[in-house]
Formats: C-alpha cells, structure tokens, sequence
C-alpha cells in the first residue's frame, strides 16, 4: 500500500494544505458527510452530559488524573516497564517510528509473520507501519471496520474515532462492490457490516500476529488496555500467536483507580456512549496451562517527539489527550473542511497542537494558523487542554524561528491587502462618529451588497455572507434602555 | 547497549532532566466523585435497563428456575452446539443438564485443549456460555475474569454468547469493583474484560450495525 506513504506529513506545504481546504470548502457532499457527523456526534455528547456543574467536576477530575500522570512521568515509565516486564510482557524504546517500524519488523521476522491483523491504532498510523510492513512483504489488514474501508481506498482517517466518517453509504457501498466483494450484496449498512465479518473472521483465524495501539497503560499492574466496540481489538490481541501493542509514551496512568473516570470521559466525549461494547486489559501473554490468548506480548513504547513537548510547561499539556475526538467533532474550522484538508494523520484541533511538534514547526507549523481561536474545543476536552494557548505560542514560536526574510513576514506573514484592512478598521473603530456611520450605512444596505462583488466574491464562494441585522448593536443597546457603562 | 536500551536512556534521561519544580507545579487537587449506592433491586434494573438499551437480552431468574429458563432461551435460539467450560460451577451444572435431559438440549463443546488445537472447530460453534465476576449497574457493564478453566475466546467467537450474573455480585460502579475486588493487590488475571453487550459497529455512515466482529447476540442470566 505505497499510496499510504504519500500522506507523509514531511511532504506536505503550506499552500498544498491550501489547496485541500479550498477545494475541500468547495465540495458540496464532503461538507454535508462531516456537517451530519459532527452534528450527530454533538448531540450524543450533550444528551450524555445533561448536567452542567456535574460535567465540570468530572473533566476536573479526568485533568487533574493526567495532570498528576504527567508529573511523575518518567517515574511511571519505569515502573510499567518494571511491572509489565514481571508480567511478561517485553518492554522496546524507540525514540523515532523509524525505530518503532524496525522493532516491529524484528518481531514479525523472528515469528515468521506473514499476516498481520490491526485493531485501531492512531500511534501506528503516526508510524505509517502498514506501508512499512508491505513494503518487507508483510500483509498487515486493518480489522475496525472504518479503517478497513480506508485501507481498502489507500486513505488516511478522516477521523480518530470514526476513520471512515468522510464517506457516506452510496460511496462505501460502491467501494465494497468494486474492491471488497463484487458477488455480495453490499447496499444496506447491515450488508456490509456481515460482508467483512466474514472476510475479516478469515484473516483473524489466518494471522501470525495482533498489532494494537494501547488507551491507557496501568503502570501499577503493567496492564494494557483497549477501548472498543467491535471485537476486533479483541481478536487482534487474543487469537494470533504474537500481540505487538505500539503506545506514545503519554498513555501511561498510574493505577486501576485511575481507569474509571478516565474511560468515562473518553467514551461519553468521544461517542457520546456512557461505555464502549468491551474493554480489554491485558496483563500479560498465554500462562502456564492457560488454553488461549497470544504466546509473546511485546509493548513498544514510542517517544516521537513526545519527551521534548514535556520540556516546555504550556506545551506539555498537549500530552495530557486522550484522544477522544470532541475537539475535531465540536471545530468550525475540522466541520467545514473535513479530516483530510489537513493531510497529517491528527486532523482538527488536537493534530493542529500535536503535529507541528512531533513533526518541526518549520515544515507543518502552519497547521497552528488554521484556527479562529474560537476556544469551541477548549470548553468540551475532557481534560482541558488550553488548546488556543497552545496554537498561540506554536506561532508565535514559528514566526520566531523564519528568517524575516521578506517584508512580509515582518508582519507575521499578512499581506498587503490584509494589512491594508486592518489599518482601515483600526481607523473606523478609533472614531466613534466614524463607526457610526459605517454601522448604520452597513445595517441599511449590507444585505443588499450582492456575493458577486469583486471584493466579496472570493470570500463568498466558499461561505455564506452574514445577515446583517437592521439597527446596528449600540442602537439596540440603547433602545433596550442599558446604560453606555 | 541495542538501539532500544539506548532510547530508553535517552527518553528517560530528558525527562527526569525537567526541574521538578515544573513537574509538580500546582496540581489542582483531584475530588473523588459522588458514589451512587443503590440497593440490589435498583442496581439490577439500571444495569438491565444499561444493557437492553444496547441490545442485550436479559432474562432473571432465581437459582432453581435457571434450567428452564436456560432451556428455553437455548430452543428460542435454536443453539445446536454449546461451547462450555466443564471445570467451572456453571459447566458442571450445564454438563449435569445434558445428562439428564439429552434431547432438549444443545450439543455440548468442552474448551480443554488449547486454541490451537480448537481453532477450526470453535469458529462453528452456535454459542456459548460463560460466568462472571461481577456485573457494573453504572455503565450496565459485566466482568469477565477469563481463566485456565474459562478461557478468554469464549466470549468473543461464537455468535452467541451466555452469560451468568449472580444478582449479589452487581458493583455501583467500576471503581467500586476495583477496590472490592482488590484487583490491585490480588493481581490481574491475563486478560480481564468488561463486556456491555453484543458488539456493534457505527463505522458506516453513523448507522448502528450489532454483531460485527464478536458475537451478535449478548443473553444475560440474572440469578437472584
Ligand atoms: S485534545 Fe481534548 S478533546 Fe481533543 S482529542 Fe484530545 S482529549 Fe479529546
């Protein structure tokens, strides 16, 4: 699967992440798929969460547990290695993917590994070891059903939780017809679904080796463990001889008590579930006179960056995620353009902080620029991420290391109409009688102004103009008899 | 030293560099959370009502009703073969209701060989039927705590899965389960699991599909 590579984020440009969102804004089905999801998934989150200051306290509460987490980072490191060590499971480091795709592959060699079967890992996909693993003659077969549909279509997820959330019935369907199985039917959502039951039941018998990522990993009793709905995490980490778990070192929590609180925020956020179908926490490999489960668990511990971000106290606390998804779910920004406009394997918020550090803020700190800064994913991360702070200081960061090359990164990159326009309005606001005007001309005749002016046309083409409303705020303010203070 | 051990060093070494000034600033502090204490009857019917949202048949029963009420559900379903743990509680009482009505029930399958032996034979299977550790009325959640007698496929491979849940054995919570349970001290079994029905998928358009990878069915036996 060579085409995975080619999402490399190391690939990527500022004007090629242009490009996507431009026509991504212009794609009148991809923005209906995403508006129905993320509408969809607001609503779950809010019905599960229906008290205000009850919600608070537990956000506090799951903050507070990573928070505390953080503190003694390494410390619990050492002592899940410690405890999964004693329990059997073999501990690696790597400090890049290239290391991590290298332990696997050892792994894969001394087992003979010819089949792989993967339960949902977003750390495995930040080390794009599908395409690694093909490329050493290693079948590896995604098993969640909405990373199988974009296995199948060479895609990266659109989505951390739901990978497959771009596509909509008709387009799966006819990807099931064409690459799946051209002599089922695959119509209903149902079909489907029993379609790559049957395929992927094979391919769970067949493997030499389970690959999954880890949610949380108890440094107290070394367990690890998995969040999910479908069973293939299951299958991954119990039928096959060999189970690889690959984990950011940031997933570690320090003890059983800490999973509750946890789990319930990352599924509620998430899904809007109070709990997912299973949860697995797996302690270890087959034992003594034990009639299943994998023979050899190896946990992969992967730094990527992710130790250098613990240096910086702000920065830090974009390890405190647990990747529940709200963020992207709750973004105006993630809503309009959808996963892929972002080409990186974290979209929305979340990858907006996560990728420019793991990645260099000089090839994709950009991807910081790409927000109103309107704070919609600060109020629901479960563990209050100040995600706005965080794309703040990556800017500011960046605009720090470019060479002011060019006039205009002097201004931070604006552009001469840019500028222009914001000298204009510091004019207009500056004056009262000015602002006056302008406000009272605009409420007689902005609805008027048609989309297809020169100034508004590009702006418009990819958005609806705003409705302005007939008697400017001050007058309303004033008629509804407040006072000017 | 091998390229792990080194990254081990080096990871580990940045991060016990931070000034532990930085690593333990103010922490807020963390509140433990208002426990719900309901009686048996209450924690039976949130963790029923927790369950049948999800598709879950549950069905209580006292201990003696349990036969027939395993019976029906058994010719309901029209389970021909039945995977069981014949060391276990439950699966000597299965074994015993074989013996003594053969023709109304289900061709029984002991799991006492390893998988590798099994594998080709367990994935034909109707269903099967398991114990429990525990159940969770919070989340309507039931523990699994697999062993060398009940081995972890069992809940996950046959279509149907069975499940027995003593009514006194139902926790608040998880974290309940956890601290009376001593799981800490007691030490994690290979594979622990909370199961909270039968598995589904949304991964296709947000449509909610049961029976994707796992069983399609979950059929709970309360005894009270
Ligand atoms: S940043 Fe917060 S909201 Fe976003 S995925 Fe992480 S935990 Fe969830």
């Amino acid at each position: 699967m060579s085409a995975k590579a080619n999402h490399s984020p190391h690939r990527l440009s500022e004007k090629a992440f242009f490009e996507s969102s431009g026509s991504a804004l212009k794609d009148p089905k991809l923005r209906r798929n995403f508006k129905r999801a993320m509408n969809g998934l607001m609503e779950k989150r809010r019905d599960i969460f229906p008290d205000a200051s009850e919600l608070e306290e537990t956000r506090g509460r799951a903050g507070g547990i990573r928070r505390k987490t953080l503190a003694y980072f390494p410390e619990l490191l050492e002592k899940l290695e410690a405890n999964c060590e004693s329990n059997g499971i073999r501990v690696h480091w790597a400090e890049t993917t290239e290391q991590a795709n290298q332990i696997v592959l050892e792994i894969a060699r001394s087992t003979n590994t010819r089949l792989a079967v993967k339960g949902k890992s977003m750390v495995s996909e930040e080390m794009h070891l599908n395409a690694f693993l093909e490329k050493h003659d290693i079948e590896a077969i995604e098993s969640d059903l909405g990373e199988y549909i974009i296995q199948v279509v060479n895609e990266l997820p659109s989505h951390i939780i739901m990978p497959a959330i771009h596509k909509n019935l008709e387009e799966i369907s006819q990807l099931f017809q064409e690459k799946v199985d051209p002599n089922r039917s695959s119509e209903s959502a149902e079909e489907m679904t029993a379609t790559a039951r049957l395929i992927l039941r094979q391919k769970f018998h067949d493997a030499d080796m389970g690959i999954s990522g880890v949610n949380f990993a108890v440094a107290e009793t070394g367990t690890l463990c998995l969040v999910e709905n479908e069973g293939n995490g299951r299958f991954s980490t119990t039928l096959p001889k060999v189970h690889v778990a690959v984990m950011g070192i940031e997933k570690v929590v320090e003890s059983l008590q800490d999973l509750p609180p946890l789990l319930k925020m990352l599924t509620r956020s998430a899904t809007g579930q109070p709990i997912t179908t299973y949860f697995n926490m797996i302690s270890g490999p087959r034992r003594e006179g034990e009639l299943d489960g994998p023979e050899e668990v190896h946990l992969v511990l992967l730094d990527h960056g992710r130790s250098k971000i613990y240096e910086d106290e702000l920065l830090r606390e974009t390890l405190l995620c647990i990747r529940c998804g709200a963020c992207m779910n709750h973004c105006p920004v993630y809503t309009r353009i959808g996963g892929h406009a972002y080409n990186a394997v974290y979209p929305g918020p979340i990858g907006k902080i996560l990728t420019p550090q793991i990645e260099g803020i000089e090839s994709v700190g950009y991807l910081a620029n790409a927000s109103s800064l309107c704070g919609a994913c600060v109020e629901v991360c479960p563990v209050k991420i100040p995600i706005t702070d965080i794309l703040l200081r990556l800017r500011r960061n960046r605009v720090r290391k470019k060479n002011a090359r060019h006039w205009t990164d002097l201004n931070g990159g604006k552009s001469l109409m840019e500028l222009m326009t914001w000298k204009g309005w510091k004019q207009v606001l500056s004056q009262p009688s000015l602002y006056r005007t302008q406000a009272s001309l605009l409420s007689r005749i902005g609805n008027l102004l048609p989309a297809q002016i020169p100034v508004l046309r590009q702006w418009a083409r990819s958005r609806s103009l705003p409705r302005f409303s007939k008697k400017p705020l001050h007058r309303l303010v004033e008629e509804a008899g407040i006072d000017h203070e | 030293m091998n390229e792990s051990a080194s990254s081990r060093s080096r990871i580990l070494k940045r991060l016990h560099g931070i000034h532990s000034q930085s690593r333990f600033a103010d922490h807020p502090e963390i509140t433990e959370p208002q426990s719900p204490s309901w009686t048996t009857e209450e924690k039976i019917s949130r963790l029923k009502s927790m369950m049948e949202s999800v598709h879950s048949e549950i069905h209580c029963c006292s201990e003696r009703d349990f036969d027939t009420v395993f019976r029906k559900v058994a010719d309901e379903k029209s389970i021909a073969s039945l995977l069981y743990a014949k060391n276990t509680q439950l699966g000597s009482r299965i074994h015993s209701l074989k013996q003594s009505t053969p023709e109304k029930m289900p061709e029984l399958v002991n799991y006492d060989v390893t998988i590798e032996t099994m594998k080709k034979r367990i994935f034909s299977i109707d269903a099967s039927i398991t114990e429990t550790l525990g159940g969770i009325a919070e989340t309507g959640s039931l523990i699994l705590w697999p062993s060398r007698d009940e081995p972890r496929l069992m809940s996950l491979i046959p279509p149907i899965h069975l499940a027995v849940l003593q009514a006194e054995k139902i926790y608040n919570t998880f974290s309940e389960a956890i601290d009376e349970g001593r799981w800490a001290e007691k030490g994690m079994p290979t594979n622990a699991l909370l199961i909270s029905g039968p598995s589904k998928t949304a991964d296709i358009e947000q449509t909610l599909v049961y029976g994707v990878h796992g069983p399609k069915q979950l059929v709970v036996f309360i005894i009270q």
